[in-house]
């Protein structure tokens, strides 16, 4: 299982990077092996609020749908529009394949840092 | 406490194989080994092994066994020649269906009715219950193992594993043999996928070295293990009901399309024969579609199927198909709402999707 040291990650399986006030999110190696093949990213608009929390993205597989929440609140300045036709790049490289991303004022709390999620999922 | 789950004889196949298990009517079955496209794809164009060992048998024989499956299916059991296979409902007295199944006649006071794993107890219970004329009703699911072999290059796997007349049997027909050095198996010409291919019961205490040698000898045709995730997007293209989605107690068998199946005038006609003809004859009952959905989203079981703001009915049935490329599924609508090429509104989880609905199968 592939748990890069430098993203933080939630309970929900996203992994998130920090960039100053940006924050990037994707789904972990643990998620998109759990969802199995990715057929279908539903992204965010370009410019939405979100609430932390919120569900601001579904990354839907053959057989199941998982929703990917915003762990802060802000405004998404950017999404990964190239997985609307290669969906399936979160099961290949799922740290590359990031969703949206997301500026904020928060500040980021009760993520999980590399160790932690590694004890969690393994 | 979760309650240990049964395994199939080929379970430790599917372990060595990386197969992942999920827990499925109590067994513990391979939901894919590679992935549910690949495998998927492999059985369209080449073959599939699948294990369904899970699946449910119950014999019904002696004198009165023609007229117990006569009175408890829907089907014309009595047509039904000695190594031949037929599909059925078993239906409830309110024309709901307790169960699909196949029947397979071994002979003129001898049958083998294959049930749905997750109907086993209960489809017995009901056979039991529902038995009048005395039929001799044994519960033999543990005795056999089951395995699938689906696709266009079936017939070239089974060649070297079964008896000579194997590759020529028509559809629908079976013989009692040898299958991949195993004694006394029945190998029909049957399946689910919508590709030719055969369904062969094994004795369940002396199957398991049969899956080393299907996979030996379909290694060069291409073959792969293929688990329950892909099963049902072929069956789903292939426009095939499935128990617990598209049947269930409350649905009549022409509602779901099952008309072939459903005869509705056999003498002494089956239990749910007069309920089903009522429920047709009233015309309010919803029927089943299938549909197409524009864009990517997919349509899944339970959402909501709309058509100018009202609810006309729900999606049973929904997945991408691998090898139609969009996402696909049936749905139970009001009979106005029927018609191929109706526009329908699809509720996906809050966002609006429209489908069209498009004639069955999709491949």
């Amino acid at each position: 299982m592939n748990i890069p040291s430098d993203l933080q990650y939630t309970d929900h399986d996203e992994w998130i990077r920090v960039e100053g006030t940006t924050l990037t999110v994707g789904v972990s190696d643990f998620a998109q092996d759990q969802l199995g093949e990715i057929v279908h990213v539903e992204l965010p608009e370009v410019g939405s609020t979100l609430a932390a929390g919120d569900a601001a993205c579904e990354v839907e597989s053959v057989k199941a749908v998982a929703e990917v929440y915003t762990p802060v609140s802000g405004t998404v300045v950017a999404v990964n529009e190239a997985l609307e036709d290669e969906p399936e790049k979160v099961n290949e490289d799922p740290y590359g394949a990031w969703l949206f991303r997301i500026e904020t004022t928060d500040t980021l709390s009760g993520t999980l840092d590399a160790t932690a999620y590694a004890a969690k999922v393994g | 406490m979760d309650q240990e789950l049964r395994r199939t004889p080929f379970y430790d196949h599917h372990v060595a194989a990386g197969a992942r298990i999920v827990p499925f009517a109590g067994f513990g079955m391979p939901v894919q080994y590679s992935g549910v496209q690949e495998e998927h794809l492999a059985t369209r164009s080449a073959c599939g092994l699948f294990d369904v060992s899970h699946m449910g048998e119950v014999r019904v024989r002696g004198p009165k066994a023609e007229d117990a499956l006569m009175w408890l299916l829907s089907n014309a059991i009595r047509r039904l020649a000695v190594g031949q296979a037929q599909y059925n409902a078993m239906c409830t007295p309110e024309g709901g269906v307790v169960d699909d199944v196949f029947v397979y006649r071994e002979g003129a006071e001898d049958f083998l009715v294959c049930v749905n794993a997750a109907n086993r107890a209960k489809d017995f219970q009901w056979m039991i219950d529902n038995n009048p004329e005395g039929a001799e009703i044994i519960d033999e699911g543990d005795q056999w193992a089951q395995l699938a072999i689906q696709g266009p290059k079936a017939v070239e796997v089974v060649r070297a594993l079964a008896p000579a007349e194997v590759p020529d049997l028509g559809r629908h027909r079976f013989v009692r043999g040898p299958f991949a050095g195993i004694d006394g198996c029945l190998i029909a010409r049957t399946g689910y996928t919508g590709e030719d291919g055969f369904e062969v019961f094994l004795p369940a205490a002396t199957a398991v070295p049969a899956w080393s040698a299907i996979l030996e000898a379909g290694a060069p045709h291409g073959l792969l293990p293929v688990g329950l995730g892909a099963r049902d997007t072929l069956r789903l293209e292939a426009g095939n009901c499935l128990y617990g989605h598209e049947l269930d107690a409350t649905t009549s068998p022409l509602a779901a399309g099952l008309g072939w199946i459903t005869k509705v005038k056999k003498p002494g006609g089956f239990i749910g024969c007069d309920a089903i003809v009522a429920r047709r004859d009233a015309g309010a009952e919803r029927v089943l579609v299938g549909f197409r959905v524009d864009g990517k989203r997919i349509a899944r079981q339970g959402m909501a199927v709309l058509v100018g703001g009202t609810a006309v009915g729900e999606v049973t049935s929904g997945t991408r198909g691998p090898s139609v490329g969009v996402a696909v599924g049936m749905a139970y609508v009001d009979r106005a709402h029927a018609e191929i090429g109706t526009e329908l509104t699809i509720d996906v989880r809050g966002r609006e999707a429209t489908a069209h609905v498009v004639k069955m199968p999709f491949v």
